[in-house]
């Protein structure tokens, strides 16, 4: 709960707007048709903010349990629990609250760094701090996130988001050590060189699927351990493996290479803000450019696209291309903000969350960009849940999976709690068509 | 390059009908007269003029079957760019297959004759490593073969062996039992499978979508439970007994086949039976025909009164139960105890041998043979210091595979209602 933070805003909007509307439906059997009862009427129906918001709320409780039950201490106080539920309550909920509460003092702010820095005692930058964490976690994968769901709308699905941003890693890399270049003009190149890795990965799937049919999904899964193979061979070669290290890790990106950031504890960079640019340009590629009319046409029917003149096969091929900068993108994000060099785990799972990322804002250049924001939170306050409560970060991983699946099945949550159904929600969105 | 021609060459035999001169059998020629070029003159000229000896035993010693090297490199090249010339000529159509498995032979033992020249192989040794590389991966495909030929697409086999690889070593250790742990793997399985079905099945969400999204939960929740409970107890918790080794006296003592198939483990036996009985299974039992309908065309298959819903569920519930067994193999036999993500990938890779087996049990058996092959090479090449980097052998089954689905050299399909939910009208 406290982690939708970062949706809150637009989830208020959303049910504004979805409560303005509602007299449209039929009045329910309640006398009053005050604005009120039409906001919670709908504030309960299946909507797509309402289904998010319980899907966190779901996967929260579910972590809950996870984290109970795999504390001995804890777990001991539940033998006794008919002689004195008080201890195992007790106990149980200050393990979950402490948990929870550091994972939102590291996502979003630190009540205790506020009234230091009201007192005078503390500076302004460990009050951002946390946001800062968060953002920094969010830049890379709205890019890969922005990657799946661009090309979800074109109908294809690229679960190579991952390999894509490991090979913009590399290539943005190189282009950090090896080009002798000025700052600012440095840094370009980087990232134009991060883009074209990424396209280049992209090209691979997206002709194969134009010329031989093959399935997307089938390539692009195995694209990505041939990225991983590849990176981890690369790294250990003369010229890419840092002097006088016996480890992988490669020469350390030139600073001109670097992407700018706060300073200090606030280690948000430029990464974030090239994230809101890349997201405002996927919306206008897809909502008002003629290839984004093109791919949309394609995504919902490529044969009817096809007899109206619109190339299928170069649609396709230009898609993977598009969403394989992008993922690169996030991958010189992620190696030129934070990481610095490569190693064989520098792209993270960025490349997987983006996925998750896209479901989760459904396919919308301005969701993504909140999902993205939301897992960025659940990743930087799983970093301090981890170090202040002994929480494993990989809690969060299992966080993130099950909104998703929540998101997915829309209608477990609907069942969970008995929404109402919702007159358009654009849930259930299955994509399904094997391969 | 090399094996996908091996997996493929069958099913396009019949339509070798000479419309185009470059048909696939010339096309399949082409290739492997290249590859025959590269293996006689770069192999060659690359290859130590020393003895490679291939050994019989598990060791240098012992009978051996030696050659010198540059002579063996030279010598199967030309094999190979033989068989390649048979193809391109467009002679033996009959036997296809057969010349164009030769001239993949004829390259790779030309490849280990530079490799090992001025050294030795031990065969058994490699034999039996391939085998047991090769056991997850079978496991996990033939669990992919059960949901995918009933129409439910399973990329969640990487979940699977996870949260079976955890099983294993949890309940193993806390029985103190092998078979328990084996049981509690396929569990394991079982759970990751139950949840693909019922979100693929009943909730009709995105297979591949839930496939991944599994992934990561299996991912996510050993790592959280490895973090809690293994790594601050690991003698409570992870340290599970390891699978004995069965030896069947007289068999065992065949010259390298003897202690590869029949000096192993229970696992092993395991994974070769069930590809006989899923074969089986699939092609002369009732539940078989019923199964290949549903996933060929669901609809008419509801029409004569099979239950389409029911049966994937089972055979998803199956799958689980086998991957989950997969899964074991990492901690009972591999290594001897659970590690966060210590699958890494093998998941995908079962998956990559199902494809290129064409969704058949004998092909993903030869597909995780070959590709347990090439990791198996991949950990001997780096042993010996090889100039060959593991890491492009290990790309081999994935290459393989775009190869494959690509059809470069003969398309494999899926079947036709692989991945689409039923909706019953």
């Amino acid at each position: 709960m406290t982690t939708d933070g970062p949706v809150g805003a637009p989830q208020k909007e959303a049910d504004e707007t979805a409560a303005e509307t509602a007299p449209a439906e039929k009045p329910e059997e309640r006398g009053e048709d005050s604005f009120l009862s039409h906001f919670l009427q709908n504030l309960w129906a299946a909507n797509t903010v309402t289904v998010t918001v319980l899907s966190v709320v779901l996967a929260l409780v579910i972590g809950a349990v996870l984290i109970i039950v795999s504390d001995p201490a804890v777990l001991k106080t539940f033998e006794y629990l008919t002689a004195r539920p008080s201890d195992a309550l007790t106990a149980s909920w200050d393990l979950v609250s402490t948990a929870y509460g550091d994972l939102f003092k590291g996502a979003i702010v630190d009540p205790a760094t506020v009234t230091a820095w009201a007192n005078g005692t503390g500076g302004w930058r460990p009050v951002f701090a946390p946001i800062s964490e968060t953002l920094t976690y969010a830049a890379p994968l709205v890019f890969t996130g922005l990657s799946v769901a661009l090309a979800f709308r074109g109908g294809l699905f690229n679960i190579g988001g991952q390999g894509q941003a490991v090979v913009g890693t590399i290539t943005a890399a190189m282009a950090g050590f090896l080009l002798p270049l000025p700052p600012v003009i440095h840094l370009i190149a980087a990232l134009l060189a991060g883009l074209l890795g990424g396209a280049l990965w992209g090209f691979v799937p997206g002709i194969l699927k134009a010329r031989t049919g093959a399935h997307e999904v089938i390539v692009t899964i195995m694209l990505n351990y041939t990225a991983n193979l590849f990176l981890s061979w690369l790294i250990l070669q003369k010229g890419i493996q840092q002097p006088g290290r016996s480890d992988a890790i490669s020469k350390t990106v030139d600073s001109s290479a670097q992407l700018p950031s706060f300073g200090g504890e606030v280690r948000a960079n430029l990464g974030i803000i090239l994230a809101v640019l890349a997201t405002a340009g996927v919306a206008w590629l897809l909502n008002r450019s003629a290839f984004g009319f093109e791919l949309r046409a394609v995504g919902h029917n490529p044969a009817a696209s096809r007899t109206a003149g619109i190339s299928v096969a170069r649609t396709y091929t230009m898609l993977m291309v598009v969403a394989g900068g992008l993922a690169g993108l996030g991958g010189a994000t992620q190696v030129l903000g934070t990481a610095h060099a490569l190693t064989t785990q520098v792209a993270g799972n960025i490349g997987f969350d983006g996925l998750l990322v896209a479901l989760l804002g459904r396919n919308r250049p301005w969701g993504t960009l909140l999902a993205a924001i939301l897992f960025g939170a659940l990743r930087a306050g799983g970093n301090r849940m981890q170090s202040f409560s002994g929480i494993s970060l990989e809690l969060v991983t299992v966080l993130q999976a099950l909104i998703v699946i929540f998101i997915a099945a829309p209608a477990l949550v609907k069942a969970t709690f008995h929404l109402r159904a919702a007159r358009s929600a654009r849930l259930g969105a299955s994509m399904a068509k094997g391969w | 390059m090399t094996g996908v021609s091996t997996a493929t060459a069958e099913q396009s035999a019949p339509t070798a009908a000479p419309v185009r001169f470059w048909d696939r059998q010339r096309r399949l020629g082409v290739g492997l007269v290249l590859i025959g070029l590269v293996a006689t003159i770069l192999f060659g000229a690359l290859a130590a003029a020393e003895t490679a000896r291939f050994t019989l035993s598990e060791d240098a010693e012992g009978a051996a079957l030696s050659i010198n090297g540059q002579l063996g490199a030279i010598l199967f090249g030309v094999v190979a760019l033989a068989a390649g010339g048979l193809l391109l000529a467009g002679l033996l159509r009959a036997y296809q297959t057969l010349v164009l498995s030769l001239g993949i032979l004829a390259f790779v033992l030309s490849f280990l004759c530079w490799q090992v020249a001025g050294k030795f192989l031990p065969l058994v040794d490699t034999a039996s490593g391939t085998l047991e590389l090769a056991v997850p991966l079978i496991l996990g495909a033939l669990a992919g073969v059960l949901g995918e030929r009933s129409g439910v697409v399973n990329v969640a086999i990487e979940g699977q062996f996870l949260m079976g690889a955890f099983g294993a070593a949890l309940v193993g250790t806390m029985a103190t039992s092998v078979w328990a742990g084996v049981i509690s793997a396929a569990v394991g399985g079982v759970l990751i499978a139950a949840i693909l079905a019922v979100l693929a099945i009943r909730y009709l969400v995105d297979q591949v979508v839930v496939g991944i999204v599994l992934n990561l939960l299996a991912l996510g929740v050993t790592g959280f439970l490895y973090e809690r409970l293994m790594q601050p107890d690991a003698q409570a918790y992870n340290q599970p007994p390891k699978m004995p080794e069965w030896r069947i006296p007289g068999l065992a003592d065949i010259p390298v086949v003897g202690p590869v198939l029949f000096h192993t483990n229970g696992l092993v036996w395991l994974a070769l039976i069930l590809v006989f009985v899923v074969h089986f299974g699939l092609t002369r039992t009732r539940w078989g025909l019923r199964t290949r309908a549903v996933g060929e065309h669901p609809t008419a298959a509801d029409t004569v009164g099979v239950r389409v819903r029911g049966l994937r569920y089972l055979n998803v519930l199956l799958g689980g139960v086998i991957a989950g067994a997969g899964g074991a193999y990492f901690t009972l036999v591999a290594t001897g105890s659970f590690n966060k993500n210590m699958t890494s990938g093998a998941g995908f890779i079962a998956l990559a041998a199902l494809i290129f087996g064409r969704w058949t049990p004998f092909g993903a058996l030869g597909a995780a043979l070959f590709f347990g092959f090439a990791q198996k090479l991949a950990t001997y090449l780096s042993a010996v210091g090889s100039p060959v980097p593991s890491q492009f052998l290990n790309m081999l089954p994935y290459l393989a595979t775009i190869v494959a689905v690509a059809g470069l050299v003969g398309r494999v399909r899926a079947p036709a209602a692989d991945g689409q939910p039923y909706i019953k009208s």
